[in-house]
């Protein structure tokens, strides 16, 4: 059973479908990677997949449970989105605490404070967010999003404001939770990071999937780029 | 199954081919309770909407006192009306801070995207909305007794109960205007425009309440508005956390 899966899934704001019939499954262990222009609606997927967004029509479906209804799907899921989803006012520390005691963590310090030290944040667990720079906001984002261990990571543009350093860690943590059993969707527009952690690549262009594909049916980064270019010009 | 490489947390178990597990969320309330808390922290760090509501209800109430003749017009006929003025208007500025607060970075993501009941967020919020409320009347009430020259022994507690009854109704009211409002563009103008329609039960109600009180009628003849005051809470608050389960999702 796929941890992630959608079925003729479409979203309509008004007449415009930002998501149009989508059919996609990602197993466990498996990293999709999906393209797509400004506008294409790979936003909109990851929000119905987050359970933040009701389907105008078909489902979307984490963990075998279907969106939006599913409490227990919810709490499968993590989210790293384009804003860093924190309380400036609040330190790293305090936001972790938030989202692991809202997830029912046990022993939620101590998961809060594992997750800052997975991304190298530890030392700044009692800075307020709002004194910390946007990429150290970003490594807290990270950190925050896998506080309650999900199974199933949505990413988006999480490499933004990330340093080399950041940029690193983030992409071996993801790739240990995909080596764990998670299953990732990554919404990037730096294709050559996409395709090191994909498994699989996807592209999206005015709502729908125009190409799915294995990553190894890729080839190289430089070939990628040009089909991909042409699939969003066309 | 090994600890969880990130958190050191022992993760939840997975049963091949069956929905995947998660960890037990919190309860209801447990939930509530976080959200208010959380609330109130960012709102006692800020101290944004606080202080503007505070140096709103007392500078009302000082310019009031000399905004009229007290040989022509007694104090206790114009205190009730003002008191239930200041609340009205000083409560707004709080309601629409409780969801603007998660607006700045999408932080109502994390509410949204938690395993909790769409409710325990409405009444989180609500929680911490009274608190706020509270806390403003505590400072004014006082405040405006003893400016106004009323009795303060007799009237402070039979007034804060009537303000608790009533900062109920405004806060079940104000917390679901505040949530549909938030993303709105010129929300600030547009909580009060729709949530001050359905403040003016609650107030008229409140105040007659209060003017009765101060004017040293028996308790009897407040009864019925109080009363009132209740049967418009519990109204209030069931139907807008119907409400909000409803808009959450859109």
């Amino acid at each position: 059973m796929p941890l992630v899966e959608a079925v003729a899934l479409t979203r309509a704001f008004g007449v415009r479908r930002a998501v149009d019939k989508v059919d996609l499954a990602i197993e466990s262990g498996e990293c999709l990677a999906l393209f797509g222009p400004n506008g294409a609606g790979k936003t909109t997927l990851l929000r119905l997949f987050a359970g933040l967004l009701r389907p105008t029509s078909g489902e979307a479906r984490v963990g075998g449970v279907t969106l939006p209804g599913g409490a227990r799907a919810r709490a499968t899921v993590g989210l790293i989105s384009h804003q860093t989803m924190l309380y400036p006012a609040l330190t790293a520390l305090e936001n972790l605490l938030f989202a692991a005691r809202l997830h029912g963590v046990p022993d939620a310090r101590d998961a809060a404070l594992a997750a800052l030290e997975r991304v190298s944040m530890a030392d700044r667990a009692e800075t307020l967010v709002r004194d910390l720079s946007r990429g150290m906001q970003q490594r807290v984002t990270v950190a925050r999003a896998l506080v309650h261990r999900p199974r199933v990571l949505l990413l988006d543009e999480p490499f933004t404001g990330l340093d080399d350093a950041g940029s690193t860690t983030l992409a071996a943590t993801l790739t240990e939770l995909a080596e764990e059993g998670a299953a990732l969707l990554l919404v990037t527009h730096d294709v050559r990071e996409g395709l090191a952690l994909a498994t699989q690549v996807a592209v999206m262009r005015r709502g729908a999937i125009v190409l799915r594909e294995p990553r190894l049916a890729s080839g190289e980064p430089d070939g990628f780029v040009q089909r991909y270019r042409a699939l969003v010009a066309s | 199954m090994s600890a969880d490489l990130v958190t050191g947390v022992e993760p939840p178990a997975t049963t091949e081919g069956q929905a995947v597990e998660a960890f037990e969320p919190p309860a209801f309330l447990a939930a509530a309770l976080l959200i208010a808390r959380k609330d109130l922290v960012v709102e006692l760090r800020t101290r944004t909407a606080l202080l503007a509501a505070l140096a709103l209800s007392v500078l009302a109430i000082v310019i009031f006192n000399f905004a009229w003749d007290p040989t022509a017009v007694a104090a206790i006929d114009l205190a009730p009306g003002l008191l239930w003025v200041i609340f009205t208007f000083s409560g707004l500025l709080g309601l629409h801070r409780a969801f603007g607060v998660e607006q700045t970075d999408r932080a109502m993501d994390v509410l949204l995207g938690a395993p909790i009941p769409r409710g325990a967020i409405y009444t989180g919020k609500a929680l911490g909305n009274l608190a706020f409320v509270l806390l403003v009347q505590a400072v004014s009430i006082p405040a405006a007794l003893v400016v106004y020259n009323l009795e303060f022994a007799r009237i402070i507690l039979p007034l804060a109960g009537i303000a608790v009854l009533a900062a109920i109704g405004l806060v079940a009211v104000g917390t679901l205007f505040g949530a549909m409002t938030t993303s709105a563009r010129a929300s600030e103008l547009l909580l009060p425009v729709l949530a001050l329609p359905f403040f003016v039960p609650i107030v008229m109600t409140a105040a007659q309440a209060t003017a009765r009180l101060m004017a040293g009628r028996p308790a009897i003849e407040s009864l019925g508005w109080l009363k009132l005051l209740a049967a418009y809470d519990l109204v209030f608050a069931v139907a807008c956390a119907f409400a909000y389960n409803i808009i959450a999702d859109e």
